[in-house]
This record gives C-alpha cells, sequence and structure tokens, in this order.
C-alpha cells in the first residue's frame, strides 16, 4: 500500500471496471454501491406502496385479493424497513463520508466493510426469492407476529432468514463505525471536536450492535418452530406469543432510532451551512443523540398496549416513552435556534431539512398521543400508526437522505443538479407526501384499522385524497431522481466548496482522490461549525 | 499510505493497528452475548412458567459428562492463555505446543458433547422424533432448549477451533510473532466468550434443581 496514487486521479477514475466496484474495498465505493442498491430497492417498495393505495381508492376490492394484499404490505414493510431505511443514511453516507469527515482514508477495517455491502446483497436477494417460489412472499406483516407466522404456508422462513443475513450486515457496519471513530480520527479532533453527524453515527452503531442480535436469536426460534414443530411461540403446542413480541420489540424499537438518528445527523450538518453559522447547543446535539440511544433500549412495550400486559408495567413503559420526546425535542429547539439570526442561503438541501423538522414534529407528536396509555387504546392498529409511522421514517429520515442527497451529490460526483428543477421536485414531493399521510392520520382518528384490502364507506373521501397524494408523491420522486441522474452525468462542474462548508469534507477536490485529501486537511479552530474565520 | 504529493495523514485504515482489532473483537464479544442473552432470557421465562416439567426433564442431563466438559474448557482457557503469555516472550514454539492443547481440549469437548446427543437422540428426544412430539409442553421446551442452547454453542467451539487452527498455522509461518501478536490475544478472546457461556449453559442447564 506504499505506493503513491497520483492525486489528479479522483477515486472513479483509479480504476475502471464491474469487479473493481464490487470487489473494492474502498469505503467511497463501497458507500456507493450502498447506493445503488439501496434506491433500486426503494423503489421497489415505493411501487408497492402506490399499488397498495391504488387498491384503496375505492371501498371493496378493486384489483387486489385479499391475500394478495396481505403479501404486498408484507414486502412493502420488509423491504423499505430492512433493506432501505435501516442501512440507508449510515451505510451510503456513513461509509462515503465519515473517514473523509474525520480527516483519515477508510474505515477502521476495510475488507468487513465489504463483507458487509455483500452480506446486504445476499439478504436482499433472499428476500426477493421469495416471490417466485411456494406459495409467496410473507403474508404476515413485516412484524412476523407469531402464530400467525409459524403456522401460514408463505416463505416465511426465508423471509426471517433474509431479516437475519440483513441484521448480520448492519452490526458489521455498526462495528466498524465505533472503531473508526474511536480510532481514526484525524490528531487535534477530539470527540467534542466531531461533526455531529458523527456522533449521530456513534449513537446509532451502538444500537445496531447491541439490539440486532436479539432479533437474530429471536428470528432463528421462528425458524426453529417452523422446522421442528417446537412450542416456543405457538399457544396451541405451549408457547407464549406475547414473549415473541417482547423479543421482536427489544429490537426493533431501538431499530427505529437506528432509522431516526442518522438522520439527525444529517440535519445537524444541513443548518449550519446553509445558515453559515455555527450550530446552536452542539454538545446538547451530540447528547441528546446518546440518550435517546439509551432510552430507546426501555420502552419497547408501548407497541403492546393492547397485548395484554400488567397495568404498572404498561404505565412505566407509557412514561419511558414520554421520556424520549425530551432530547427529541432538544434538538428540534436547537436547530431552530441556529437558524435564528443566520445567513439563509436557500437551496434544494435546506428545504429537505425544513421539511424534515416539519415532518418529523408532526411524527413525534403524534407519537406522543400514541404513548399515551388511554389515547393507543383507541388508536392501537389503526391507519394513525400508519400514518405516525410514515410521518416519522419517510417524512423524517427518508426527507433528510434526500437531503443528503442533494447536499453532498456535487461532493461526490463534483457536478451540480440543476437547482429549479431540484426546487420543483421538492415542492411536489412536499405537497404530495403531506396529502398522502396527513388523511392517513385523520382516518386513523375515525377508527379505521390498518392492514386491511377494504374499509367502510365512511372513509372513502380521506381514502381518496391519500391516493391522489401517492400519485403526485411518486410523481415528485421520479422527477428527483431524475434531476439528480442528469446532474450526476451532465451538471456543471463544481469546486471543492459549492455550498461554503467547513466541515472536512469540502476541503478535499469533488471527487475526493482515492486517499480522500490531496493536501493536509486542516481543522477548524473553533470547532467543526465555526464559519466565524472565513 | 503515502500521497503522491508527499504528506501523510496520520491515521489510515489501511494501518496494522493492535488496538483497533482487539476493540473490534470485544465489541463482537458483546454482540455474542446478547444473542445468547436472548436465549437465557427466553429460558428463564419458560422455566417460570413450567418450573416443574423443566426440573424433571433436567433429571435426564448427564451430569457427570457436563463437569468434565467444564473442566476440558476452563483448562483449555487456561492454556490458550499461557499461550498468549508464550507468544509475548517470543517463543513460538512453546505458544504453539499451548495451541494444540487447546485445540486438543476442543476436540475433545465435542466429542464427549456427541455421546451426550447421541443419548438423547435414541430416546428420541430431538425436537420433531416420535417420542419428542409426545412429551407434554414445558418437557418438550426444555430439550428444545438444551439442543438449540448447546447446539449453538458447540457451532462455537467449531468456529473457534478453526479460528486455533489458524493461528497455529500463521505462527508456524512465522507471521505471528513477539512483536504482532494480535492474532492470538483475538482468538484467546473468542475462546474465553466460549468458554464463559459454558459456565453459564452448564448450571442452566444441569445443576438447577
Amino acid at each position: 500500500m506504499a505506493t503513491a496514487v497520483a492525486t489528479d486521479l479522483n477515486f472513479f477514475q483509479v480504476k475502471r471496471g464491474f469487479f473493481s466496484w464490487i470487489f473494492s474495498i474502498d469505503h467511497k465505493r463501497i458507500g456507493l454501491l450502498y447506493m445503488y442498491s439501496l434506491i433500486t430497492f426503494f423503489l421497489v417498495g415505493a411501487t408497492l406502496g402506490v399499488l397498495m393505495r391504488l387498491e384503496l381508492l375505492n371501498p371493496g376490492k378493486d384489483f387486489l385479493e385479499a391475500q394478495t394484499y396481505n403479501q404486498v404490505f408484507t414486502l412493502h414493510g420488509v423491504i423499505m424497513i430492512f433493506l432501505f431505511i435501516i442501512p440507508s443514511i449510515p451505510a451510503v453516507f456513513g461509509n462515503f463520508f465519515l473517514p473523509i469527515m474525520i480527516g483519515t482514508d477508510d474505515v477502521a477495517f476495510p475488507r468487513l466493510n465489504l463483507l458487509s455491502w455483500w452480506l446486504y446483497i445476499i439478504g436482499a436477494l433472499m428476500a426477493l426469492s421469495t416471490l417466485v417460489f411456494g406459495d409467496g412472499p410473507a403474508d404476515t406483516g413485516w412484524t412476523f407476529y407469531a402464530p400467525y407466522s409459524v403456522n401460514t404456508s408463505t416463505n416465511v422462513t426465508i423471509s426471517v432468514l433474509a431479516a437475519f443475513v440483513l441484521g448480520f450486515s448492519s452490526i458489521l457496519t455498526g462495528l466498524n463505525f465505533i472503531v473508526t471513530i474511536h480510532r481514526l480520527r484525524t490528531p487535534g479532533m477530539t470527540f467534542m471536536k466531531m461533526p455531529l453527524f458523527a456522533w449521530s453515527l456513534y449513537a446509532t452503531s451502538w444500537i445496531q450492535l447491541l439490539a440486532t442480535p436479539i432479533i437474530g436469536i429471536t428470528l432463528m426460534m421462528i425458524v426453529a418452530e417452523r422446522v421442528f414443530g417446537v412450542g416456543l411461540f405457538d399457544p396451541s403446542i405451549g408457547g407464549d406469543p406475547i414473549l415473541y413480541q417482547h423479543l421482536f420489540w427489544i429490537y426493533s424499537h431501538p431499530a427505529v432510532y437506528i432509522m431516526a438518528l442518522p438522520a439527525f445527523g444529517i440535519i445537524s450538518e444541513l443548518l449550519p451551512t446553509f445558515s453559515q453559522r455555527t450550530i446552536f447547543g452542539y454538545s446538547a446535539i451530540a447528547f441528546s443523540s446518546l440518550a435517546i440511544a439509551f432510552i430507546g433500549y426501555f420502552v419497547w412495550g408501548h407497541h403492546m398496549f393492547t397485548s395484554g400486559m400488567s397495568g404498572p408495567a404498561r404505565i412505566i413503559f407509557s412514561i419511558l416513552t414520554f421520556l424520549v420526546a425530551i432530547p427529541t425535542a432538544i434538538k428540534v429547539f436547537n436547530w431552530v435556534a441556529t437558524l435564528y439570526k443566520g445567513s439563509i442561503n436557500v437551496q434544494p438541501p435546506l428545504l429537505y431539512a425544513l421539511a424534515f423538522i416539519f415532518q418529523f414534529s408532526v411524527g413525534g407528536l403524534t407519537g406522543v398521543v400514541l404513548g399515551a396509555l388511554a389515547a393507543d387504546i383507541h388508536l392501537h392498529d389503526t391507519y394513525f400508526v400508519v400514518g405516525h409511522f410514515h410521518y416519522v421514517m419517510f417524512g423524517g429520515a427518508g426527507f433528510a437522505f434526500f437531503g443528503a442527497l442533494h447536499y453532498w451529490i456535487p461532493k461526490i460526483w463534483g457536478r451540480m443538479y440543476n437547482i429549479r428543477v431540484a426546487n420543483i421536485a421538492f415542492s411536489i414531493l412536499f405537497v404530495g407526501f403531506n396529502v398522502l399521510y396527513f388523511p392517513m392520520l385523520v382516518v386513523g382518528l375515525m377508527g379505521m384499522p390498518r392492514r386491511y384490502y377494504d374499509y367502510l364507506p365512511e372513509f372513502h373521501l380521506p381514502n381518496m385524497i391519500s391516493t391522489y397524494g401517492s400519485w403526485i408523491l411518486a410523481v415528485g420522486l421520479l422527477l428527483m431522481l431524475g434531476n439528480l441522474i442528469v446532474g450526476v452525468r451532465k451538471g456543471k462542474k463544481v469546486g471543492r466548496n459549492p455550498w461554503n462548508g467547513i466541515t472536512l469534507e469540502w476541503q478535499t477536490p469533488s471527487p475526493p482522490p482515492l486517499q480522500n485529501f490531496d493536501k493536509m486537511p486542516e481543522l477548524p479552530k473553533g470547532g467543526p461549525y465555526d464559519f466565524k474565520q472565513e | 499510505m503515502e500521497h503522491a504529493t508527499g504528506f501523510v495523514l496520520p491515521n489510515s485504515g489501511h494501518n496494522r493497528d493492535a488496538e483497533a482489532s482487539k476493540m473490534g473483537m470485544w465489541l463482537f464479544l458483546f454482540t455474542e452475548l446478547l444473542l445468547f442473552g436472548g436465549l437465557f432470557l427466553v429460558y428463564m421465562v419458560y422455566r417460570m412458567l413450567n418450573p416443574e416439567a423443566f426440573l424433571l426433564s433436567s433429571f435426564e442431563l448427564n451430569i457427570t459428562l457436563g463437569t468434565i466438559n467444564t473442566v476440558v474448557l476452563l483448562v483449555s482457557s487456561m492454556t490458550i492463555a499461557m499461550s498468549i503469555t508464550a507468544i509475548m516472550r517470543g517463543d513460538s514454539k512453546k505458544s504453539v505446543l499451548l495451541l494444540y492443547l487447546t485445540l486438543a481440549a476442543s476436540v475433545i469437548f465435542m466429542i464427549i458433547k456427541f455421546f451426550e446427543w447421541s443419548a438423547k437422540i435414541n430416546y428420541g428426544y430431538f425436537p420433531g422424533m416420535e417420542v419428542y412430539q409426545n412429551l407434554p409442553d414445558g418437557e418438550s421446551l426444555f430439550f428444545f432448549l438444551y439442543f438449540f442452547m448447546t447446539g449453538l454453542h458447540a457451532l462455537h467451539v467449531i468456529i473457534g477451533a478453526v479460528l486455533i487452527a489458524v493461528v497455529i498455522y500463521r505462527t508456524q509461518k512465522g507471521l505471528v510473532t513477539a512483536q504482532k501478536y494480535t492474532l492470538t490475544e483475538n482468538a484467546g478472546l473468542y475462546w474465553h466468550l466460549v468458554d464463559l457461556i459454558w459456565i453459564f449453559l452448564f448450571p442452566l442447564l444441569y445443576l438447577i434443581h
């Protein structure tokens, strides 16, 4: 490795050919491999979502059988959760930018990093293979609740094994990032001088590491139960289905913070750059990530308020759930305070950040409603939950992902997309998103249950509006992606620093050279967001 | 890594970094503990729900063989620790010898395990067999958990043994030395975990009365 590489070549040019990509141990290439695969699966998942909305346009059966509908929403959930939103920001932008932001040339274990992408692809192929043989994809919902999941004839076993493999991939990424952050920060960059994106990845990685094994072993038990007929979770042969729910949510609740925390990190990068002002409350934002990661472990019971739990347990889980709102609100207030008296530069990434703050707040506040015991009894398993979840995950994490795309694509490819089209695409997306999901909150309050292909006639209007929203959203998505692809291929070339950012990735050429820097990176004196010195 | 313009980044992901490797290994061990932790939790819940069935079934296990295996693993944990000390002092021959002893212990453990399992399978206690299907619910859960937990542990013993074989090979090749022995240390850490999990499995399955 001691051979010097000519620095006028960027990491795209050093080697060429398909195999130089899929066997690359360069963190930038692995990040892009993840980006291509994730966006592909996202489009598959989004198509399934549009299909579901189309079925729900009118009451009664339109074009999907009830059973097909069950399989479609399960596959939509499995793809969107395990293949898109859990890996999304860490695997794509974490891989690409974490080493650059902390001033090093790769992650701590480059080969392990490649392995985690391969595991991801194997898991993804397993999940999709359920489409083609046997009784088709699982029809259990992405939660694989027992005892139905151990009795149905659909391909639950393969789906569950796919989730297991994907979990392994997620663990390896988390492990890699923790060691990278501990060992490879450039001298002078203390923990308190790290960019907040790195902090959020650090908190996320710990959750990935400490929560994922539980789901791994639980899913293995589902497989054992299906293969050997053991009565672990099926009450008719001595098992306890509630135990499955506990084990599942012990992982899957922290997992929603695996999805949300990196998004917080993105927002904490976007706001200082586009208000040209230091972030307000750096340490509060950094530590609130850790606080969310910590408290997030102890709230899983709020998914099970109606499953049968003792009164005191429910009250405790409810109180703990409310506690999560505190560090989350700390972040939101600090973000808004960062904008105050900033010199705001309205660009597409900032628009996505602002949409994030609005939509995530709607998602967060509806989450508090669901965390309240009395309200949850009424709202459990209604469309209110679906609306809440999509506001948090798509309106939050998804929009942060899009914001990060618009922020960093000029750095990754050295070319700028069309800003005007990006703004228009954003507006369509924002309108489409809210038209699609807000009616779900309303119809949920009215009592429409989720996971049915049919509904009562009185829910017709909101469902119709929601389906129209899905079309607007689809148009926005295609316009956004098309604009980015054209920008990447034909956009105007940009220099090192089109947004006037001051974290380390803006000091290197766009696209970066193989070894990330062509000159020694210089830390800003007053920490990562000290814009005053410019 | 050196750059064309003649500067070197102070930290590189491509440098050999013993601390990083060990930290990675420790983090991996955390995930292993949690993997088994989930099983311990399930075991605890079902033991509380079926105390008598679990007690009755546990009498079927062979405490003598279990004890011998515990001793075998404890001794092997010692030999691998000694092997690390030997390589730190530069005595690679002694280190390899001690690694062979550890490897032998893992083989002995697996042989004893094999006899234990075959005895149970001969009785028909393996999940899916006819006798098993007719066991009361609590007892069938116990035997499933017995096979699942010791099976998963045995898988870890096999992985550990392969790892130790790799260390032996690389030490003999001269790739592991007194200056560069992280591989031995990591294999040792992993092997201690295998030992530690057994230390929990043994009383849980065999001893509690």
